[in-house]
């Protein structure tokens, strides 16, 4: 071992910099380590998750249900679709900058540049298409009433092929006469704060059931024999009305009409910091795709940067894999 | 690999386009079995997970392999490098894993078996 000579000639020469441990520059193991340790704290937040999940497996709401929208495919149920669009549009992403590395090896400029800026459009999309997706989670499409136990009840109806479809509240919701208003500090002397009031009020809710003989209450709980939520009788859903206390519409970090509440936030922060990091990964793809141009790897005769800012994109894709897995498929 | 010890590279045009064959069709595959959900798969369980969960599971895995092994290009640094990376990551994950799910599932088996419902 070199670290047991003594001499000062080959300690300088171990520890005095231009050394690459393992085969890989100093610049590239640091993108290791920060790669190593990003990609735990992705898995803390997953197996978080998970726990979170097992936790309420009995009741945890069903993908499928919840991310149902495509692009110009107005009341189209399509699960996954999208979803797995955005895959592709990373791993396309992923691909045109293993291209642009793969030219810095040759020290062809224009093609790095080429592939950088496909990648970094690639990132873009993805960004874009992600809020999206936030758009409809958080601003929902059916509605659904919140009891006093914290628990979300659908309201279904059964459709020709004899399943059971979502209805939205507005649709078969009563309009009772009241007198409450919706202030703010512009149009009340005195008033201070209020939550808004929400679009409907549990009564006009549970008329509007009372009143509509074929709507039903779906409840969070899951049938372990059909693996499906399972759904109210008739009667059962006019009792069950009663213990309502809020109509939901989308979901936030407090409240969530698709089930429970937690799924929400944990769909909110995974994905947000996962986003974050898409959206970083683009800032530092157009610096350096911006050295690419004014020649600054040329004229170092080495790509190498590229390639670390490569390992990160890749990195992206790599954790937005397991979020497409458990989010949207387990 | 042969490639990067001599200073020169050869193109890896080839290796990078069957990746990305590979990946989209297990993400098709995936997306293929999401839907259609076939009962022989969603309806049994190993180790109360079910199949359908365990296929998607593992092919996740497979997509991580190639996207490191092939994109961030493990394939062609040092071994040593490959497993600090690799090693630490695996056990750690695993370990994570195994500690939460089994803490989630005996809290859910509380909140159902006995009359505790929100003291956890």
């Amino acid at each position: 071992m070199a670290a047991t000579v003594t001499s000062t000639a080959t300690t300088g020469k171990t520890w005095d910099g231009g050394n690459e441990p393992m085969g890989a520059s100093y610049g590239k193991m640091m993108m290791w380590f920060f790669i190593v340790s990003d990609a735990l704290t992705f898995s803390g937040f997953l197996a978080a998750y998970g726990f979170s999940r097992f936790k309420f497996i009995g009741t945890w709401p069903i993908a499928d249900e919840v991310f149902t929208h495509f692009p110009f495919m107005h009341g189209v149920e399509a699960p996954m679709y999208y979803v797995a669009l955005m895959t592709f549009i990373l791993i396309f992403s992923s691909v045109t900058m293993v291209l642009a590395v793969d030219a810095g090896h040759h020290l062809k400029k224009t093609k790095v540049a080429i592939y950088m800026v496909l990648t970094i459009i690639g990132g873009f999309i993805f960004l874009g298409s992600q809020a999206w997706e936030w758009k409809n989670f958080i601003g929902g499409e059916f509605g659904a009433v919140e009891t006093k136990g914290g628990s979300i009840l659908q309201f279904v109806e059964k459709n020709a092929e004899g399943e059971y479809k979502r209805v939205a509240v507005a649709d078969f919701a009563a309009h009772l006469p009241t007198s409450r208003v919706d202030k703010t500090r512009s149009n009340g002397i005195w008033f201070e704060d209020a939550p808004a009031l929400p679009e409907f009020t549990v009564e006009e809710v549970a008329e509007g059931l009372i009143a509509h003989p074929n709507v039903v209450i779906r409840t969070e709980t899951i049938d372990l024999n059909t693996k499906k939520k399972v759904v109210l009788t008739r009667d059962a859903s006019l009792e069950a009305i009663k213990g309502g206390t809020l109509y939901v519409k989308g979901a936030n970090l407090e409240h969530n009409e698709y089930g429970h509440k937690l799924f929400a936030d944990f769909f909110f922060f995974i994905t947000g910091f996962h986003g974050f990091h898409v959206f970083s990964g683009v800032m530092i793809n157009i610096i350096i795709f911006l050295n690419v141009i004014y020649g600054t790897y040329e004229k170092r005769k080495s790509y190498e940067m590229v390639e670390k800012v490569g390992l990160y994109w890749h990195f992206v894709d790599l954790v937005w894999v397991f979020v497409f897995t458990f989010f949207y498929l387990v | 690999m042969a490639h990067d010890t001599h200073g020169h590279h050869e193109s890896n045009l080839k290796r990078i386009w069957t990746v990305f064959g590979i990946l989209s069709a297990i993400t098709i595959v995936e997306v293929i079995f999401g839907i259609a959900k076939p009962e022989v798969l969603f309806m049994n369980s190993l180790f109360r997970l079910n199949l359908l969960n365990w296929l998607f599971i593992i092919l996740t895995v497979v997509k991580a392999y190639y996207i490191m092994w092939a994109f961030m290009h493990l394939e062609g640094e040092k071994s040593s490098l490959r497993w600090s990376i690799v090693a630490p990551l695996v056990f750690l994950i695993i370990y994570l894993v195994f500690i939460l799910l089994i803490e989630g599932n005996y809290i859910f088996d509380v909140f159902h078996e006995s009359q505790y419902k929100w003291i956890f």
